[in-house]
């Protein structure tokens, strides 16, 4: 298959002004039973994504998927794919193939045929069906296996039937509903990179569905982030992780130090927030829209926390604490400092040191800074 | 899980580990009933065919006897069996046992797919409350199930009362005393026969399945053509074994909505047993009859284990 888009990471078209986007979401929503699955979801997916919907168990990643895929009628809104609306538009017409969660293969049919199997649907001319089915079997190297039946392969083997089954029909987007969440750590691992690489040589636009934000942050171009039937935020990993923009995706994602506070002023450098927990008032550099008065959040990570033992030189965003608990990773220790407030902080550092005298112990006074572009303000 | 991957499975274990007791005790159970309730009365109906018929108690005179000269003598009597060839009776009756057989087969899947199709897609409460339905009538007695049907069908029944009232005839439809009526009675009283096994195959695959079809391009109806009901497959042979094997040696419906008008083996062989009182010609065509019955379904159930072989 010819490779019709640039993969490299660098790829980002959602910042080219004019670029239309190849999925369009607009103000879906779909409920069981009165009870709201999906809330008014909107979602852009340009052209050669690997887009990653995140959330937590029964958040309405699967439902949003299924709806794209025309398994599922949003309640209301609409679904457009390449321009077209699809919304009404049957599964079987949909430009789109999708790969299931327990991939569904049909097992009354060997390797081959499950392969073939859409494209015998196309009626295409037998010869183009072979070739197409011979040439899926070797990009997923399953070449050894074609004759078997689904249930004498392992779980990577049925994965990547299941995907050579969705990719030989070519279409213009492929669904994975947690493709990976079956196999064990090492073989996701190794898997993951095969995923990327082989939606860089294909060009097919790639939304997957995962709970796993490990997998969504070193695969994605960019992130959807769920909670509850919402898209709290889309971004690339990058942006997930540095500027959450609500409480619940700071939180979500990674680890996060959350300090209430009240917004004290705002200017061009950023804002200034009172924040009981550290006895001082903090500068933020990232801060949204806000007005004086009103109850905010600072967010800093573990890992912009410098602790130290001796007494800064500057006096910003300082405060001071005592070491309760140390988690220890290897490269990099975690350290659990209680505030003089009572508030548990944490504050994560490389271990460049191997001798103990030159590190931080259990009940150590320590000092813990951090710069004011390392901290974000979150309103809701 | 399809049937010949658990086979094969099974297989492979029995190789790989050498059986215990236990596992030994376990397959025996089996074999013991099949000997105490199949084979040794088959045998017994077996001995009976070939001995010869005598006015007495038992109607049949023994096979092994002391000669006088000390010899043990046995006298397999053929003649029962010659007769069954000879008297064309016989052979139509079988005929068209078969006949009416395979035809309430081919009535009940086409009536019992859809229905077990349906009951298998509607949401739970409705579906138990439509599967005790299909159960229902196994709660009165088989008898009186078929003696209403008389009451339906008879000249001044239900059936032309109904359809005389609506004018559509004018004078009763000879409806009971007919093939046409044994083989109302035989699809009625099978059919859930045909229903439950075919809902337990489809009950159990997995419905992402149809959805995985559906997006690789079938419509609803090519979906059930290619991928519902190939793997119902298993259901659908235990539904037609389970209607037709009965229904072929079947003897109260011809009884009793036939007359005299239908001629099916089943009949025949109460006829012999009971007014006759030849107990041996009567089991040569229970023997025949198992022959008919069996010797096809083991030719098929080989033909079939290659079939899995050979895609293994
Ligand atoms: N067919 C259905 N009927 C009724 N409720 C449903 C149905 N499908 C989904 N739901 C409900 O909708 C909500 C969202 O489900 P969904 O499967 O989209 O979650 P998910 O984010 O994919 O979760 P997971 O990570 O566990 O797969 C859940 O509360 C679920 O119970
Ligand atoms: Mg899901």
């Amino acid at each position: 298959m010819e490779r019709t888009l640039p993969g490299s990471p660098r790829y980002e078209p959602w910042t080219q002004p004019g670029n239309l986007p190849f999925i369009q979401v607009r103000e879906v929503s779909k409920s069981f039973e009165g009870e709201p699955a999906v809330v008014r979801a909107s979602l852009d997916v340009y052209k050669g994504e690997l887009f990653s919907l995140l959330g937590a168990s029964g958040c309405g990643k699967t439902t949003l998927l299924r709806m794209i895929a025309g398994l599922e009628t949003p309640d209301e809104g609409s679904i457009f794919i390449d321009g077209v609306d699809v919304t009404t538009t049957p599964a079987y017409e949909r430009p789109v193939n999708m790969v299931f969660q327990s991939y569904a293969l049909f097992p009354h049919m060997s390797v081959e045929s499950n392969i073939g199997f859409g494209l015998r649907q196309e009626s295409l001319p037998k010869g183009v069906i072979q070739d197409r089915v011979q040439e899926a079997l070797e990009l997923l190297k399953l070449m050894p296996l074609a004759r078997r039946r689904p249930d004498q392969l392992s779980g990577g083997q049925r994965q990547r039937v299941a995907l050579a089954r969705a990719l030989v029909k070519r279409p213009k987007v492929l669904l994975l509903d947690e493709p990976l969440a079956a196999l064990d750590k090492k073989l996701r691992e190794n898997t993951q990179f095969e995923l990327v690489n082989i939606q860089e040589r294909v060009g097919i636009t790639f939304l997957m569905v995962t709970h796993d934000q490990e997998e969504a942050m070193t695969m994605s171009t960019r992130i959807g982030i769920m909670n509850e039937g919402y898209i709290e935020q889309v971004g690339t990993p990058n942006e997930i992780y540095e500027f959450p923009a609500t409480r619940f995706v700071a939180d979500f994602i990674g680890a996060a130090n959350m300090f209430s506070g009240v917004l004290v002023s705002m200017d061009a450098r950023g804002a200034t927030v009172a924040v009981p927990e550290v006895e001082a008032e903090c500068a933020v550099a990232h801060a949204g829209a806000g007005a004086p008065g009103m109850p905010v959040t600072v967010m800093v990570r573990p890992e912009k926390m410098r602790i130290s033992k001796l007494k800064p030189a500057s006096g910003v965003n300082h405060t001071e604490g005592t070491v309760v608990e140390i988690g220890y990773l290897g490269d990099m220790s975690i350290y659990h400092v209680r505030l003089d407030s009572g508030k548990v902080v944490q504050a994560s550092q490389l271990n460049l040191h191997q001798e103990a005298e030159h590190n931080i112990t259990w009940d150590d006074r320590v000092h813990l800074v951090w710069h004011p572009s390392n901290a974000v303000m979150l309103t809701i | 899980m399809t049937v010949s991957a658990l086979v094969a499975r099974i297989r492979a274990r029995r190789s790989a580990r050498p059986r215990s007791w236990r596992a030994r005790l376990v397959a025996a159970v089996p074999m013991v009933w099949l000997l105490v309730f199949f084979l040794a009365p088959f045998l017994f109906v077996l001995k009976i065919a070939l001995a010869r018929s005598r006015i007495g108690i038992p109607p049949y005179e023994p096979l092994l006897e002391w000669a006088e000269s000390g010899l043990l003598q046995i006298r397999l009597n053929l003649a029962n069996f010659a007769f069954l060839f000879e008297d064309p009776l016989y052979t139509s009756a079988y005929l068209s046992a078969l006949q009416i057989a395979a035809t309430a087969t081919v009535i009940c899947l086409a009536i019992g797919y859809p229905m077990a199709y349906a009951i298998s897609k509607v949401r739970q409460p409705l579906r138990n409350m439509l599967l005790m339905l299909v159960i229902l009538p196994f709660w009165t007695s088989f008898l009186i199930r078929v003696y209403a049907w008389i009451g339906i069908l008879k000249n001044e029944g239900l059936l032309n009362g109904f359809l005389m009232w609506l004018g559509l005839i004018d004078h009763p439809l000879p409806l009971l005393h007919s093939a046409f009526a044994v083989q109302v009675g035989i699809v009625y009283s099978y059919l859930p026969f045909m229903i439950l096994p075919i809902f337990a195959a489809l009950d159990r695959m997995d419905p992402t399945l149809s959805e995985a079809a559906q997006d690789l391009g079938c419509r609803p109806f090519e979906v059930i053509l290619k991928v519902t009901i190939p793997l119902s497959l298993p259901g659908v042979i235990a539904g037609c074994l389970l209607v037709f094997i009965p229904a072929a040696g079947e003897f109260v419906i011809p009884d009793l909505l036939g007359g005299s008008n239908v001629l099916m083996i089943g009949s025949i062989l109460w006829n012999e047993f009971f007014l006759n009182r030849d107990w041996p010609v009567a089991s040569a065509v229970a023997v025949m009859m198992l022959i008919l019955l069996v010797v096809p379904l083991m030719l098929f159930q080989r033909w079939q284990e290659r079939q899995e072989d050979r895609k293994a």
